[in-house]
């Protein structure tokens, strides 16, 4: 028996973290050329305002309890109210130099968060330093894209995508039963 | 002057600006993402660019009218219209930057202002360039075509 899930699951959603507004337009142009669904805010802090997580927490369970009680899902599985919160984001794509927060500081922040942590990121910067690259791939990232971002670049994408979908479905088949008897839609 | 004179006219516009290094490959890329759900793409991104450009100018050269430079701020200038001059294919004026930003790193307050001659000089001709572009492409869409 097939079990409905909320979200859309043709269209995979994209959080794209640049500073730069040509960036940010040429990314979101990209992107939905191949078909994501994407979100483009201007800094690692908006990024992380957009997922519901606290600039200062690394760790957002205590975001948990404060957390609005309008969702409709009453599973306690946090991860999923997470996912209905932070509007199903599937990847996050962040440019490195950004002031204030570097792309790597939020790769760090997403990568200690409990909600967060399976969500892939990639990251992409206009400098081809090594070190830099090695650090990222090290610390969670999935991609490092160098500058400018072609279409072939985000066809890459699509992968990390499917693997993180997959992940989502898992955790999701646990508590839709509960959704299903218990929301009012 | 027919439809299709037009469209050549254009398309050799842009293949000349090519050939003069004056425009690199990801400026075609820009040009492929446009299409009839994104019609005005390349004048949008032509548009942010120049006043884009134009800000981070002007913010240099005020710098540069300090004695005493803010030689990181002035790093972090150069670096946000290298990355726009990369990402919208202006091969010339990126070079241009590469120029600044040695002297930049050099501490050179002669040489920076130098370069930002030169830098004035590319953005200059490109902008030009852009004008015309966008002149005639405006020319092309005012027509009506037999397809609409």
């Amino acid at each position: 028996m097939g079990m409905a899930i909320d979200r859309d699951d043709t269209q995979f959603h994209v959080l794209a973290v640049d500073d730069s507004l040509i960036d940010r337009k040429l990314i979101e142009r990209l992107l939905k050329t191949s078909s994501f669904q994407v979100t483009a805010v201007d800094s690692g802090s908006k990024a992380l305002e957009f997922l519901g997580l606290n600039n200062n927490d690394a760790d957002d369970d205590e975001e948990d309890e404060q957390r609005d009680s309008n969702t409709e899902s009453v599973s306690s599985d946090e991860d999923q109210d997470h996912q209905d919160l932070g509007l199903g984001v599937n990847l996050i794509i962040t440019d490195y130099c950004m002031p204030g927060m570097t792309g790597y500081d939020l790769l760090k922040k997403i990568k200690k968060s409990s909600s967060f942590k399976d969500i892939p990121v990639v990251i992409m910067s206009s400098e081809n330093i090594p070190s830099r690259i090695s650090r990222c791939l090290e610390d969670g990232a999935e991609e490092f894209l160098l500058k400018p971002v072609q279409l072939s670049d985000v066809n890459k994408l699509r992968p990390h995508l499917v693997k993180g979908r997959s992940k989502d479905i898992d955790s999701s088949h646990k508590t839709t039963s509960t959704r299903l008897i218990t929301s009012g839609n | 002057m027919d439809l299709a004179a037009l469209k050549t006219q254009l398309k050799n516009f842009v293949q000349s600006m090519f050939e003069e290094g004056v425009l690199d490959n990801q400026f075609s890329q820009i040009q492929a993402l446009q299409d009839s759900t994104n019609p005005n793409f390349v004048e949008e991104v032509i548009t942010l660019f120049c006043n884009d450009a134009e800000r981070i100018i002007n913010e240099i050269n005020r710098n540069l009218g300090y004695q005493n430079v803010d030689f990181s701020n002035l790093d972090s200038y150069v670096h946000q219209l290298k990355g726009s001059s990369s990402s919208i294919g202006a091969n010339r004026l990126k070079l241009a930057c590469a120029n600044l930003r040695q002297a930049s790193d050099e501490r050179n307050k002669e040489g920076c202002l130098q370069a930002v001659q030169l830098i004035t000089c590319e953005y200059c001709l490109l902008r030009r360039k852009f004008q015309a572009l966008l002149h005639r492409g405006v020319l092309l869409s005012l027509r009506p075509t037999k397809n609409e």
